[in-house]
């Protein structure tokens, strides 16, 4: 297992978030986390990436534990994220964009900019050059120089997507990327997740409403409700749960009535 | 979709789109010190001293614009690096006969610990409470100055003795002009080439989302503290030329007035950017200078112009504008 979380329960001032979530993404691997609105799939993010603190559990990745360990220990460490609510640096360029995944893959620091010595130009040219393989790699190249706040919605979640390849991990954690996407978007957003995995030997673990999306690209699903995980399992055996069925039978209801 | 179509309005603004290239802004800045360079040929005493001051300031509000503008920290307690830079002179030359080259390594060392000590407890906090905690510092450095023995108390140190340049003794003020414009042009290039660096880079991603920023893994504390340390090493070094040039140095050269008008000289000519800085330097030094006729009013008359220029353009005379 690549990433794995045992027993994680995450509580906020008593109500309890998430509760002895057990769950493993393989390396290499495509899988999904679904369930209804608020069963805390965003929330089991933000603590596999540092944001949150889970009071008890053990989170390991790649055999090491980052339970508890600072957002950019865990980047560090190969873990890449992207937000629910695009967050990009909004009055900088796309380029710049891309280039903020290399920090943590650099060193250079005020001296070597100041000096502008050998090492600190090779390194910049390093960034570069890997900022434009990521932005080529999902097709936004021609966009480098463009403020990333200007650019249409479906392109600002691809620089997320580059920004995040750039700070070259082993496991790429994509929130909601679907969302707000038309059909073609889509499509192609479904062409990226496979590319991401086949030829960077990434693993993809999504977050994702679109259940279309998700049952196309996932070789693992694993559904939460309500803090727990209810079911694991492959589409076809996940999309026959009748505890799955259940949980967003019981959502619809509620949706109906609002 | 283009993002250049909206026509610069007034003639400022186009004056700022036309120096908006790399290449004209350089252009500008090599024609403005080749001009500054041979000025003391025309210049008085009095008004080479009154530039000497401003260059001083473009170097010390460069400094600060790495922690305000680049960082987005609120220091108002920027005075208390430029004495650090002084007063360690002061006291290695004066108190201990060093010579004055030979205590500048020290003095930066001085200043980078003065801003680890600063910075390292109260990065985490929030910009508010930091604006609070660097004006505490800044207040007890200058008492600390005035209370120790070694700092020659309230009446500070004279007689700090002038720097000897293989047999060459900076001393004449046309001689420190041209030290203070050395300072200048260095500090700008410095300035620039952070700005277009990888940690110059981390800062403006602080700055703008913390949480993004963290998780590209950049260690948001670390950063800051970079911009910290780096501002007052830029404080420092005006701080030593300082010393030398006045040959005294006393408490109140460094009070919390000071640090204000270094901040106005960044948040006056456009934070973030090195074009506004210098303008906003200049103006803080020469405005008051040029307004000396009209006498007990030239301050009232001086901070009504500023309000007006902060309400007409409330981002700085010359902001940072991109793309």
């Amino acid at each position: 297992m690549l990433l794995e979380l045992e027993q994680v329960s995450l509580r906020f001032a008593g109500n309890t978030v998430l509760d002895k979530v057990d769950f493993g993404v393989e390396a290499g691997s495509l899988a999904s986390l679904i369930g209804p609105n608020g069963a805390g799939k965003t929330s089991l993010f933000n603590s596999i990436t540092g944001f949150y603190r889970p009071q008890e559990g053990r989170i390991d990745f790649n055999g090491e534990r980052i339970l508890r360990r600072k957002p950019h220990k865990v980047t560090q460490m190969g873990v890449a994220r992207t937000f629910q609510n695009v967050r990009l640096f909004r009055e900088m360029s796309v380029m710049e964009n891309v280039m903020a995944g290399m920090h943590c893959r650099t060193k250079a620091g005020a001296f070597g900019a100041v000096l502008r010595t050998p090492g600190q130009r090779a390194e910049e040219r390093y960034i570069a050059e890997v900022a434009h393989e990521c932005m080529r790699f999902v097709g936004i190249d021609q966009y480098a120089d463009r403020l990333a706040t200007n650019l249409a919605y479906g392109y600002q979640r691809l620089v997320e997507i580059a920004r995040a390849l750039a700070t070259q991990p082993r496991l790429i954690l994509l929130d909601e990327p679907a969302a707000g996407l038309n059909g073609t978007e889509k499509a192609a957003l479904i062409e990226l997740i496979r590319r991401i995995r086949d030829e960077r030997d990434v693993a993809v673990l999504l977050i994702e409403h679109d259940m279309g999306l998700v049952m196309q690209v996932s070789e693992h699903i694993h559904v939460l409700d309500y803090g727990r995980i209810i079911a694991k399992g492959t589409a076809e055996a996940v999309k026959n749960n009748p505890k799955v069925i259940e949980a967003y039978l019981g959502q619809e209801d509620e949706e109906m009535v609002l | 979709m283009t993002t250049s179509t909206d026509r610069p309005s007034n003639l400022i603004d186009r004056l700022y789109a036309y120096f908006d290239s790399p290449r004209r802004q350089m252009l500008l800045l090599v024609g403005i010190v080749l001009v500054l360079a041979i000025m003391p040929l025309f210049m008085g005493r009095y008004t080479t001293t009154i530039m000497t001051n401003a260059l001083l300031y473009v170097v010390l509000a460069l400094g600060l614009n790495i922690v305000v503008g680049y960082a987005g920290l609120l220091d108002l307690g920027y005075a208390a690096f430029f004495a650090v830079g002084a007063y360690s002179i002061g006291i290695l030359t004066v108190q201990f006969d060093w010579n004055f080259w030979l205590a500048i390594p020290p003095a930066l060392i001085a200043a980078c610990m003065a801003g680890v000590i600063i910075g390292g407890p109260t990065l985490r906090l929030r910009s508010d409470y930091l604006a609070i905690v660097t004006l505490g510092f800044g207040e007890i450095v200058r008492f600390g100055a005035r209370n120790l023995e070694i700092t020659g108390r309230a009446s500070g140190l004279s007689n700090i003795p002038e720097p000897n340049l293989f047999g060459y003794v900076i001393n004449s003020y046309v001689d420190f002009y041209y030290v203070f414009l050395l300072l200048a042009v260095l500090a700008v290039i410095a300035s620039h080439r952070l700005y277009h660096s990888r940690l110059g880079r981390a800062w403006l991603y602080v700055r703008h989302d913390e949480d993004a920023a963290e998780a590209m893994g950049i260690n948001r504390v670390r950063v800051k503290l970079a911009a910290y340390v780096t501002g007052s090493v830029f404080g420092a070094i005006g701080g030593i030329f300082f010393s030398v040039n006045l040959g005294a140095i006393s408490p109140e050269s460094f009070s919390f007035e000071q640090s204000v008008l270094i901040l106005m000289a960044v948040i006056l000519g456009g934070m973030g950017k090195i074009h506004g800085v210098i303008l906003g330097a200049f103006i803080i030094i020469l405005g008051p200078e040029l307004l000396r006729e009209l006498g007990e009013l030239r301050l009232l008359l001086f901070a009504v112009i500023m309000l007006l220029i902060m309400l007409m353009r409330p981002s700085g005379i010359w902001p940072e504008r991109r793309h």
